[in-house]
């Protein structure tokens, strides 16, 4: 009942309309990304595409003309790494199975002790096969407050374990389910989260090393199949397992990297892993923008940057290290720019309305304006092998676009509309509190 | 560019060239460890130990190190250390060979720039010791400001940690010991030890056999499926085809025994015995299988199977003709492990060089790196440490200390460079001060154009 009352709330609280022929948006100043930015450009929209971007472009007799005075359009902004959009239990419980029995007996009857002891075979932690696609609620209260903040699209994963799960490409038109996924699998989200001592993996080495006998095991796991394919007859079957299937249909694996040493430490594991690798984190990437241009391996960076803790000891002396990674973490998408890397933005727990903000600090630490646009938008697209349908203002892709009454740099700038799949949204005025409301840590955290 | 033009210039009118990256350490009681003590000088080019000698001539364009009244020993070498790893334990299987420490070596680590000043140029990164069979070792050089990469000891043999005993039946753990509660990890007792490397072995010999069969059926032009890799598995056939040290923590006599009883029965070595306390109770079994022994010097009755360790231990070893060595395990001990060295001379009346030994060359030997470390000698990496004071006694200091002929410490250079550390802190402490005060004066004010950093990033809850 509570989620039918929310969901009419969010319905009745934006404005928006689905346009019955074409929409064309005339004379603003349209950043493509993927081309120049046209000083007094329209661009054209037909049935949830962009059908045509220029300065001069014949306009149908029937296009619901937008004025575009004083208007700056660009492509709607992507979160390159989030849980938006998906329910807030996790839908598997990644834990291993063994429990220890309520009473043992310790001579003779009863249930024997089901040993704790559990090694890789049992796939601790893993639920590679879910697929955020599948998942997806459109009720999900902050698909709203992020298309407010300019988003029109979510790279959204299943955040719980050491292989969380498959990963979505949404777009945020918060209608139907089917409509939202525009790609998946887009990736396999991986932490590399410990548990106690006495859980399999304890240790971060034995994450490690369990993801590599995953990674291992799903390489040898086609091998088998393969080869029990070719001839059947005669041949012992093998074991299906859904662990390495959902490894095997990720395009790509997500591993979390923040500092200098575990950036170092990862993209030295996916090259051994000889599977492609986005990195997440990155906050520490200032220290070393040329290993990861050289790697060629994508860096998502999380726009949450290190903060004082709020209930620090006064009396603690912070560590230069922590004092300098407080200083110069905004200083890593410039530092990435300049060292021509591929990088992308994700919010890593910033509240949207607190985004603008955030990247702010990265472009006045350096960042070129350009450079952070691409990073919202056409790089996130590219990294998730989405780029011929988003990620720029081009004809023939996505209707995802962010309008804003003057700059995007410019905090008092007020977002006018955000377009996705075509359709307008207007952002909310205000916004409830924001983030997880049970408490879930925002994806990205490293460590 | 121009560094290089007058590199050349220094070379052109000599008629002993000093190719490449030359130093030479002179006027030093230099300690070679394994060709006596002399007063002289050391040449190193390019990383290299190329000559030591009382007469040793200085090429043009050498760097010269003046070490008057010092003392230049080899870099020291720790054969059990904890130090610059993220993880040390994976203590939930009993088998954890799967897990190495190359995986999670932390070159930000201060314990490593601290051994380092503490003369340590060598060590023997160990996992933890909660199971029979641990994770794999890994040897590194305390190359302080080097990537993990870095770190790493070329050409040092794979090692891999076993553990005998208490830790690994978890007799101090609450649920540990016998009668213990249900989701106790086997083993409990030493019994099931035993049985855990047993078991281990008879399958690390079937995965050997396994690979074997798939080889032979490729060397008869068949068809074949690999076998599935067992990450497991694998260090320990490593081990069984003698491709792998075994490092193995132990303390009593009988588990000590009953070790070297398993390893003869499947065939491979223990290379050495660590902390191994009451090994001057079995020294001569220990000495006829060529096993190693590393020791603490004096360090006893810390828990119950340690109750019969002997400070004489290390010299009894000795003259029972084991190899031992004295290690750490610790990263304070690890910056006076000269003076734990020394200890020997005390208890059991090792002499000088046997007592340098115990921390230069024979870990070395341990390590299976002896051709490159432990001594002062033509063709060695140069690894060495300068004290100011004889290295046996308790008042010496580092002063430097060489990696691959690169300085990597240097006592007055750390002296000088605290002030301005201290000032660099306090102004960066005083910025983002700053820039909090800022923050929290303007919550309504929105217009911070011109802060550069002020905002209080993120948010969140």
């Amino acid at each position: 009942m509570k989620h039918v009352t929310t969901m009419l709330l969010a319905a009745a609280s934006f404005l928006y309309a689905q346009a019955p022929g074409p929409i064309a948006l005339r004379g603003a100043r349209v950043v493509t990304v993927s081309g120049p930015v046209l000083e007094k450009g329209t661009v054209l929209l037909r049935n949830g595409l962009i059908e045509a971007v220029g300065e001069n472009i014949d306009l149908p007799k029937d296009a619901w003309v937008v004025e575009g005075q004083g208007l700056t359009i660009y492509p709607g902004l992507i979160d390159a790494l989030s849980t938006v959009g998906l329910p807030e239990t996790p839908a598997t419980s990644a834990a291993p199975r063994a429990e220890t029995p309520a009473t043992p007996s310790r001579f003779g009857g009863g249930d024997l002790p089901v040993p704790v002891e559990q090694g890789p075979e049992f796939r601790p932690f893993t639920t590679t096969w879910v697929r955020a696609a599948d998942l997806v609620n459109p009720a999900d209260r902050r698909i709203e407050e992020t298309r407010s903040a300019g988003f029109a699209s979510v790279v959204t994963f299943p955040s719980t374990g050491i292989f969380a799960g498959e990963g979505a490409f949404l777009n945020l038109s918060g209608e139907k389910q089917g409509r939202m996924v525009v790609a998946s699998p887009v990736g396999q989200y991986v932490t590399l989260t410990t548990h106690s001592f006495g859980t399999y993996p304890g240790s971060l080495m034995g994450v490690i090393a369990y993801i590599r006998q995953v990674s291992f095991d799903a390489d040898h796991y086609q091998l088998a199949l393969a080869a029990y394919a070719s001839h059947p007859a005669g041949q012992k079957r093998p074991n299906y397992d859904r662990a390495v299937e959902g490894l095997l249909e990720s395009p790509r694996m997500l591993l979390p990297a923040d500092d200098a040493k575990q950036l170092d430490r990862m993209i030295r594991f996916a090259a051994e892993l000889k599977r492609p690798a986005v990195l997440y984190g990155g906050h520490q990437a200032y220290k070393v923008p040329d290993l990861i241009a050289k790697s060629g391996v994508p860096l998502l960076v999380s726009l949450k940057w290190p903060e004082k803790p709020k209930d620090a000891d006064p009396d603690d002396e912070e560590s230069y290290r922590t004092l300098e990674l407080r200083d110069r973490a905004p200083s890593t998408p410039a530092a990435l720019e300049k060292a021509g890397a591929h990088f992308a933005f994700y919010a890593g727990g910033t509240a949207p309305k607190d985004m603008r903000k955030a990247l702010k600090r990265a472009v006045d630490a350096g960042l070129s304006e350009a450079g952070a646009v691409r990073a919202l938008t056409l790089t996130p697209a590219e990294i998730y092998g989405v780029a011929d349908r988003v990620g720029s203002i081009a004809p023939g892709k996505i209707a995802n676009l962010l309008v804003v009454k003057g700059s995007l740099f410019d905090e008092k700038a007020k977002i006018q509309s955000i377009y996705i799949d075509g359709v307008k949204y207007e952002p909310v005025a205000e916004t409830p509190p924001s983030g997880d409301r049970e408490g879930r840590p925002a994806p990205g955290g490293v460590e | 560019m121009k560094r290089c033009i007058v590199f050349l210039c220094a070379l052109l009118p000599t008629t002993l060239l000093a190719a490449g990256d030359t130093t030479v350490i002179r006027n030093a009681t230099v300690l070679t460890v394994t060709k006596g003590t002399f007063q002289g000088s050391i040449l190193i080019r390019d990383g290299k130990i190329v000559e030591a000698g009382e007469k040793v001539l200085v090429p043009d364009g050498a760097r010269v190190i003046d070490a008057g009244g010092q003392y230049v020993m080899p870099g020291i070498i720790d054969c059990h250390s904890h130090i610059a790893a993220d993880s040390i334990n994976e203590g939930a299987v009993a088998v954890s060979s799967m897990v190495g420490i190359e995986d999670v070596l932390n070159p930000d680590d201060p314990d490593i720039y601290r051994a380092l000043a503490g003369g340590v140029t060598t060590a023997n990164i160990l996992h933890g010791s909660a199971n029979p069979i641990g994770g794999k070792c890994q040897v590194i050089k305390t190359r302080w400001g080097k990537d993990a990469q870095g770190l790493i000891f070329e050409g040092a043999m794979p090692g891999i940690k076993f553990a005998l005993g208490e830790n690994v039946k978890r007799s101090g753990s609450p649920g540990g010991g016998f009668g213990a509660s249900p989701g106790l990890r086997y083993p409990a007792s030493r019994m099931g030890v035993e049985d855990v490397i047993r078991e281990a072995f008879t399958e690390a010999r079937a995965y050997q056999k396994e690979w074997r069969d798939y080889q032979a059926k490729l060397d008869r032009h068949e068809q074949a499926v690999p076998p599935r890799r067992d990450l497991k598995l694998e260090p320990l056939v490593e081990v069984l085809e003698g491709k792998r040290y075994v490092h193995a923590h132990c303390y009593r006599a009988d588990e000590i025994m009953m070790l070297l009883h398993v390893a003869d029965d499947f065939g491979f070595k223990i290379r050495t015995l660590q902390h191994v306390l009451e090994g001057y109770k079995v020294a001569d079994e220990i000495a006829a299988r060529g096993t190693g022994a590393s020791t603490f010097s004096d360090w006893w009755a810390y828990k119950a199977e340690a109750f019969d360790a002997i400070p004489y231990n290390t010299a009894l070893m000795v003259r029972k003709g084991v190899l031992v060595s004295v290690n750490s395990d610790s990263a304070e001990l690890m910056r006076h492990l000269n003076t734990e060295a020394a200890k020997a001379m005390k208890y059991g009346g090792l002499n000088e060089t046997e007592a340098l030994s115990l921390v230069t060359i024979n870990p070395a030997k341990q390590l299976g790196i002896e051709k490159q470390v432990g001594s002062i000698e033509p063709g060695k990496d140069a690894d060495l440490t300068i004290y100011d004071q004889h290295p046996l006694s308790n008042y010496a200091k580092v002063t430097k200390v060489f990696i691959d002929g690169q300085l990597y410490f240097d006592r007055d250079k750390d002296l000088e460079e605290r002030p301005g550390k201290e000032a660099r802190k306090k102004a960066l402490l005083d910025k983002l001060k700053a820039q909090d005060k800022k923050e929290r004066k303007k919550p309504d004010a929105a217009n911070d154009k011109d802060d550069k950093k002020g905002e209080e990033p993120g948010g969140g809850e």
